[in-house]
């Protein structure tokens, strides 16, 4: 029978590992799930590695070297079905903030040797080099949204995966909106839903791991984190973290200078 | 007679946390050459986090490993607070220990149970282990989640937690949330037992390395946020000192920095020294446990890692007991830390070891000047002797056998690419 089961296979490219972690962070449906699903390629848990092709690839991490950029596309020829996990596949993560900078000088920083070191100028998203199937968000991933994805490509349906923004899930929850009660920024009302709206209820703004949602407002999010008294660049600052590469984010914080 | 040459490659290592290779070659039955190669492409943290404010070293730190945030997180705070001439005690510093154990036994956990035992029992992964050891599997899956959970509900969530700031949480941790912990922990901490037992039976390979250990030490606890850094060869320093004494270097197979101690070269952080410095440290039952498994008061054979981190983990669910018995909710949940013109230092012992980072953050309480040094960029090059070591007495072993017991010495150090910042790919050349 097993034969039969659909084969996975998890890739890494420049990332934490922690959109992998969360993987083997299903405790419960773990062994469930190897149960539904061959895991043919999964190097940071087996040593066994069957060759492709796979059925599915999850995709972690961004393209930041020539060569990862020429092994993303052996992996998309390799997957029937393609999906990034995390901030760092869909959006280039928070090593994009490269983008902004010279690559070089930020060689000269981190090595006494910056010659043996190997780089592109840009962290880039996995969609600009090859097609993507679906895109999971987060910095890192949602445990459920993944079980989600997993359990609806294995019974081909369409995952159930909301647009809509981090607010929403504050008033599901029913967490006091951090912004009005004390001012503080948060970008819960650009960011897309997915966490559950952890960081207000800690009583901290959101810091949009999920990235953009759909057709955000950011220019009137940034005049308010203004009259909170944030300046040009806090404001820059609070849309170039773990998404500053999503177009979004991206446009916002060139507004803000630099 | 002919010049016999033989190579042992392993381009991609697996059950490693990041991507990494080894190389070993040997000529006329001479070991020639050994390399752990990181090929993990370089993330610049140190660079990105020039011109952040102060503030959020924490969040942007967790990022460089998914597998330790917390440890990032910790060192990230310390640093701040120690630039700001200011020490937390009471419940902040509690919990933030409290929050550390979820880490240690999360992580110490995963590696024993899905990544380190199958090497001792031959097999390739944890998913074939269960099929005969179903219930061990099931028993370290509970106690993995068992350590996420006390992080779900200190920090918000297991990976990347949100609730850490600099000068303690944004929101304290209701004491009733945490008490409802308790059951669990107690089930966890009588597993750990079961599993220092189970970790004492695995046929371990013999081998005595003359490490240098370093770690913290702490005057009266077991070191996780705290101490000064001390060494098995005398060396006793404020963290502040650590760049009078240690040093960074480049090594041209390898996008991680080595590190060694200036003037005498390699060393060792993480469990073996931790427990080797600081066996006066553990609570008296759990230094019987140790004794029980077969355990002196040092520990030099790097196989029996498994079995230290056993007891490390007994330890995490027994500390997480005790603080949580006496919780009391900190008010304010952190204390206001105002670092300026000033460059703090700080050390914490990640899972894997020490875990050193310091910061110069300027009048506008931006970073200036950031240097982060991941406990697995201290340990490579002593992962590299060890394999020297390794592949010298296994010279005899047939090559999938020499490499099987390669890529299991460097498992030992449960060595997290990621953190090194900076691919590993297991090579064996004979010529
Ligand atoms: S998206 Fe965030 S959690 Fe996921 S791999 Fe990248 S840095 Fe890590």
């Amino acid at each position: 029978m097993s034969e039969q089961l659909k084969t996975l296979a998890v890739w890494k490219f420049a990332s934490c590992d922690g959109c992998q972690l969360s993987i083997l962070d299903c405790e419960d449906e773990l062994l469930t799930l190897v149960g539904a699903i061959r895991i043919a390629n999964f190097t940071e848990a087996s040593s066994a590695v069957i060759d492709g092709p796979y059925d599915l690839s999850l995709v972690e991490g961004s393209i930041t070297t020539a060569h990862d950029a020429e092994r993303i596309r052996e992996v998309r020829a390799q997957s029937h079905f393609l999906m990034t996990i995390g901030a760092c596949a869909t959006a280039g993560g928070i090593q994009a903030l490269r983008n902004f900078s010279d690559v070089n000088e930020f060689r000269r920083i981190v090595y006494a040797r910056p010659d043996y070191i190997d780089t592109l100028a840009t962290s880039t998203p996995i969609a600009q080099h090859v097609k993507v199937d679906f895109e999971l968000r987060g910095c890192p991933i949602d445990k459920r949204q993944l079980l989600e994805t997993l359990s609806a490509f294995l019974n081909r349906r369409k995952p159930v995966i909301p647009t809509e923004s981090v607010c929403t899930e504050c008033k599901r929850r029913g967490n006091p909106c951090v912004m009005v009660i004390d001012g503080t920024a948060c970008l819960g009302p650009v960011t897309q839903a997915g966490c559950g709206a952890i960081c207000p209820a800690y009583a901290r703004g959101c810091y949009g791991c999920f990235g953009p949602m759909e057709s955000p407002n950011t220019a009137p999010l940034a005049a308010r984190l203004e009259q909170l008294g944030l300046d040009h660049a806090a404001v820059r600052r609070v849309f170039r973290t773990f998404n500053a590469g999503a177009a979004a984010f991206r446009a916002e914080g060139e507004r803000h200078g630099g | 007679m002919a010049v016999e040459s033989r190579t042992i490659k392993v381009d991609m290592l697996a059950r490693v946390e990041g991507e990494g290779a080894l190389y070993v070659r040997f000529r006329d039955g001479a070991l020639e050459d050994v390399r752990l190669t990181i090929f993990e492409p370089p993330r610049f943290f140190e660079a990105m986090l020039r011109s952040r404010a102060f503030g959020e070293a924490p969040d942007i730190t967790a990022r460089i490993c998914g597998i330790c945030p917390v440890a990032y997180q910790m060192s990230a705070v310390h640093a701040m607070e120690h630039a700001a001439g200011m020490q937390l005690g009471g419940s902040i510093r509690d919990l933030r220990r409290l929050l550390y154990c979820g880490e240690w036994i999360e992580s110490h956990v995963l590696h024993m149970y899905m990544l380190h035992a199958p090497d001792f029992l031959g097999l390739p992964d944890a998913v074939q282990l269960a099929r005969t050891h179903g219930d061990l599997v099931r028993q370290g899956l509970r106690m993995k989640k068992a350590g996420n959970t006390l992080i779900e509900r200190i920090g918000g969530r297991a990976i990347h937690p949100v609730n850490v700031r600099v000068g303690g949480f944004w929101r304290a941790p209701r004491k009733d949330d945490l008490q409802a912990l308790v059951p669990e922990l107690q089930w966890g901490r009588d597993a750990a037992l079961r599993t220092v037992q189970f970790m004492a039976t695995l046929p371990m390979p013999e081998l005595e390395q003359d490490y240098e250990f370093v770690s913290l030490r702490h005057p009266g606890e077991y070191p996780l946020n705290e101490g000064r850094i001390v060494s098995s060869a005398g060396l006793d320093i404020a963290v502040e000192d650590w760049p009078q004494h240690f040093e960074e270097f480049q090594v041209r197979h390898s996008s991680a920095l080595h590190a060694r101690i200036k003037a005498r070269g390699s060393y060792l952080t993480g469990p073996l020294a931790r427990y080797s410095l600081n066996f006066d440290r553990l609570p008296a039952e759990i230094q019987q446990v140790a004794r029980d498994a077969g355990l002196g008061t040092t520990c030099r054979n790097p196989f029996k890692s498994i079995v230290v981190r056993a007891v490390e983990t007994l330890y995490a669910f027994d500390e997480a007991l005790r603080i949580i018995a006496t919780y009391e909710e900190p008010s304010p949940s952190f204390a206001p830390v105002e670092p300026r013109n000033v460059t703090g230092h700080a050390a914490t012992e990640a899972p894997r070891g020490l875990l050193y980072q310091s910061y110069t953050v300027g009048g506008d309480g931006l970073i200036a000047d950031a240097h982060i040094v991941p406990p697995t960029s201290q340990n490579q090059a002593t992962i590299e002797r060890d394999l020297w070591s390794v592949a010298q007495e296994g010279q005899a072993m047939a090559d999938a056998d020499l490499q099987a017991r390669c890529e299991m010495s460097i498992r030992n150090h449960d060595p997290c690419i990621s953190c090194a910042t900076h691919f590993l790919d297991l090579t064996v050349e004979r010529t």
